[in-house]
């Protein structure tokens, strides 16, 4: 049921011999940048290799430079024909607010990728897709794979108050429904996603949910599907180091057996994952993060 | 000394000092004694030494241009044959090999092959400036061009002997820096980052082309490299998929796998504070399994600060698999080994971090599929070890990422690639294997050796195919 999609014609971008490839050609250059709320950042990286190859739920590694820590980006949209992929991020520490810093027209020092499994995408037949604050720009590839794949497709995005929806132009054109929901009601619904679900599974005919956003987001998404026997896919985002089966720091239980993230995900099934473990291994370096967030704030890191 | 006497023994840093540092332990041979040990060389003309090293360094050459005091040109005859001899000369297990069949070692101790390979290496990387420019053999060959997935111990040796060779060469890294497991593994204080840069310097000296940060199998793949632009593949993608024990609580937070540990350290360089990737500094750290990684991972834990550290193995001091000088190394520097004894579970604190491990103690029993005597454990024996940190350091499977997105790529049923042991070719026309991605861990020689059996096979594939004399 994985959507085939044959090599791409595009020959990635330019490069039609990959023997010609230079370390200098082999670029990643900042070709567009905006800020979508106060904390969310959009940069379209020119990357025709992995622009090439990249498919809905993928993600890359990035790196900012020699002092920088590898940080694994969803990949939240991309196009083989421009050569660009774009990834949309919260500047919420040292490595995301470095990453911040680049603007178009600079190189960013290491982008690797398309890495894990691509999301996949069938013919459900009605399907959720729900996307928690920046979760949301992972969210929609994902719901227009589905919907192309001729699913009929609600979409449910969610975030503490109005500025920090995003994409709802973006996702309202696809969705057969759309439903906003915030959690002091400045816009759309007042509530959690998790609400808005639980009437839509009352109602009936939901095939499969798709969930994309913070960690307890996605915990209590699943938490409500469990008991309609509803299929719940989670995007996870462990902690990291190298993003290629390597080091088994991103590992999670599923369904009792333990599982690497990075090659065997980021998609799994929710009712399956051993939440408290992943958030007690998320958490173990919260102090260590938040010094260097701080670090990084006051610009005192290189 | 004279010949037949006894080897001159390595400098080292004094084991309270090297332990609060990343400096290199072995501290090299002076030129005396480089001269003295070369001198204990008898120069066979069987050269028995020659059949024990995988890469066929012509050894009483190299030593016998030692002795004539032109140590740069040992150091280049070493490179006819191998392009890392400053690598080699510091991680090779020689007494395995070379020295293992010296005839010296019949009566006494063999010719210290290895620290005269390190010291040749050195010299001339002290007394020169840039690299020997070394001349392809058929220049008619720059036309074909071989691509080589990873930039390790058998990607830089299957690229700097087909370099040589003429062809055009390209390395894909999957990781933004080169080396392989000869960065993210194997710590500075053993291989120091200057001298790793140098050798992989060496080789894109060459005309070897790096390119970093490409995932073959996910940014292209193999077949697409066939496809659009090169005559060969060479796969050295190593043993990057840490072995777990698959006991309760290996999930928790102060667990990591060797792999993860030395990545951090190693790559990412999280002991320093100016560098963005964390890391928890162990107070207690075990360290389970007794392999070269694992006492990698228990020296780089004491360099950082560690206060007591552990190697659990649970077979005996015989069965140790690491160098024997590793192990020495390792007791000099304070670490303790708990031998015959087996984790069976890691317990968690209320955060679900790891604060113990318990134990079961073994005995050795009747020698099992690999020679070494089988653990048994003793009913009844469990016991506590109270740590902080763990390192789960039994070894790696083959990475998944070459053989899960390779159509028609035949693997054993534990990962590793199926080749040709005589040329290197695997299941698909064109496209070679070898180093750990075929063997599963291995040693960083044994990789090159495989790579340049590959070498030579993939100078054979091309040249039949396109009819080349």
């Amino acid at each position: 049921m994985i959507r085939k999609e044959a090599m791409n014609d595009h020959a990635y971008g330019s490069v039609c011999n990959l023997a010609d490839l230079t370390p200098e050609s082999v670029r990643n250059t900042v070709v567009r940048k905006e800020k979508l709320s106060p904390v969310l950042t959009l940069l379209e990286i020119n990357t025709p290799l992995i622009a090439a190859s990249a498919r809905a739920g993928q993600f890359v590694m990035v790196w900012t430079g020699e002092h920088g820590e590898r940080l694994p980006m969803t990949i939240s949209d991309w196009d083989p024909v421009k050569g660009t992929i774009t990834i949309i991020f919260q500047e919420v520490g040292r490595g995301t607010i470095e990453l911040g810093r680049f603007e178009v027209g600079d190189d960013i020092p290491s982008l690797a990728g398309p890495l894990g499994r691509p999301t996949e995408i069938a013919n459900y037949g009605t399907a959720v897709v729900i996307g928690g604050g920046v979760g949301t720009a992972i969210a929609r590839p994902v719901a227009a794979a589905l919907k192309k794949a001729g699913n009929k497709l609600i979409t449910i995005i969610g975030a503490r108050e109005k500025s920090l929806i995003i994409l709802e132009k973006e996702m309202n054109a696809i969705s057969d429904r759309l439903i906003i929901t915030t959690d002091d009601g400045s816009y759309g619904r007042k509530g959690l996603v998790t609400d808005a679900l639980k009437d839509l599974l009352d109602a009936g005919g939901i095939d499969i949910v798709v969930a994309i956003g913070p960690m307890p987001m996605m915990r209590f998404v699943a938490k409500t599907t469990e008991p309609y026997g509803v299929k719940t896919i989670v995007s996870l985002d462990p902690i990291m180091i190298d993003g290629t089966g390597m080091c088994g720091g991103c590992r999670v239980t599923v369904g009792g057996k333990t599982m690497f993230t990075c090659v065997d995900g980021p998609d799994f099934d929710g009712h399956q994952v051993d939440w408290d473990e992943l958030g007690a291994r998320k958490a173990f370096y919260f102090q260590e993060e938040q010094a260097a967030k701080e670090d990084a704030v006051a610009g005192g890191v290189r | 000394m004279a010949k037949g006497g006894p080897r001159n023994p390595m400098p080292r840093q004094d084991a309270a000092e090297r332990i609060k540092n990343f400096e290199e332990v072995a501290l090299g041979y002076t030129e005396e004694m480089a001269l003295d040990e070369a001198e204990r060389c008898l120069g066979c003309k069987t050269k028995p030494c020659v059949a024990g090293c995988p890469v066929n360094i012509d050894i009483p050459g190299f030593i016998g241009k030692i002795v004539e005091r032109d140590y740069i040109g040992a150091s280049r005859l070493m490179k006819e044959t191998n392009s890392l001899p400053a690598i080699c000369g510091r991680v090779c297990p020689q007494e395995e090999q070379c020295e293992k069949l010296c005839v010296l070692a019949k009566k006494g101790e063999s010719v210290a092959v290895g620290r005269l390979e390190r010291f040749a290496a050195d010299y001339e990387a002290a007394h020169t400036n840039g690299f020997e420019v070394v001349k392809p053999q058929h220049p008619e060959l720059a036309g074909y061009h071989v691509a080589v997935v990873g930039s390790g111990p058998a990607g830089l040796t299957v690229a700097g002997d087909l370099a040589k060779m003429g062809y055009g060469v390209t390395i894909f890294e999957a990781l933004h820096k080169t080396g392989g497991v000869l960065r993210y593994g194997i710590p500075e204080f053993r291989l120091p980052r200057e001298i790793l840069d140098r050798e992989i310097n060496y080789v894109q000296s060459l005309g070897v082309k790096f390119i970093t940060n490409i995932i073959v199998g996910r940014t292209f793949k193999v077949a697409d490299l066939l496809e659009k632009g090169f005559d060969a593949v060479f796969v050295g993608s190593g043993a990057g998929a840490p072995k777990l024990m698959g006991i309760p609580g290996e999930n928790l937070s102060g667990v990591y796998s060797g792999n993860e540990w030395l990545t951090r350290i190693n790559l990412m360089r999280a002991h320093h504070a100016d560098y963005a990737t964390p890391i928890k500094l162990p107070k207690k750290a075990c360290i389970i399994g007794a392999g070269n990684t694992a006492m990698d991972c228990t020296r780089t834990a004491l360099r950082v600060g560690a206060e007591q550290v552990t190697i659990v193995y649970r077979r005996g001091r015989q069965e140790m698999p690491a160098r024997a000088e590793e192990i020495e190394n390792a007791e000099h520097e304070g670490v303790i080994f708990k031998l015959l004894t087996n984790p069976k579970r890691f317990i968690g604190d209320e955060n679900g971090a790891v604060k113990a491990m318990e134990c079961l103690r073994m005995e050795l029993g009747e020698p099992d599929d690999s020679g070494r005597r089988r653990p048994i454990a003793v009913p009844g024996s469990e016991f506590e070890i109270e740590c902080d940190t763990v390192i789960v350091a039994l070894g790696q499977n083959p990475n998944p990422l070459i053989r899960t997105t390779t159509d028609g790529l035949n693997t054993q049923s534990w990962g590793g690639i199926i080749i040709d042991p005589e040329t290197g070719m695997t299941s698909i026309p064109g496209v070679f294997a070898g180093g750990d991605a075929v063997t599963g861990e291995a040693t960083v020689i044994s990789a090159m050796g495989a790579a340049k059996i590959a070498a030579v096979g993939i100078d054979k594939y091309i040249r039949e195919k396109h009819g080349l004399s």
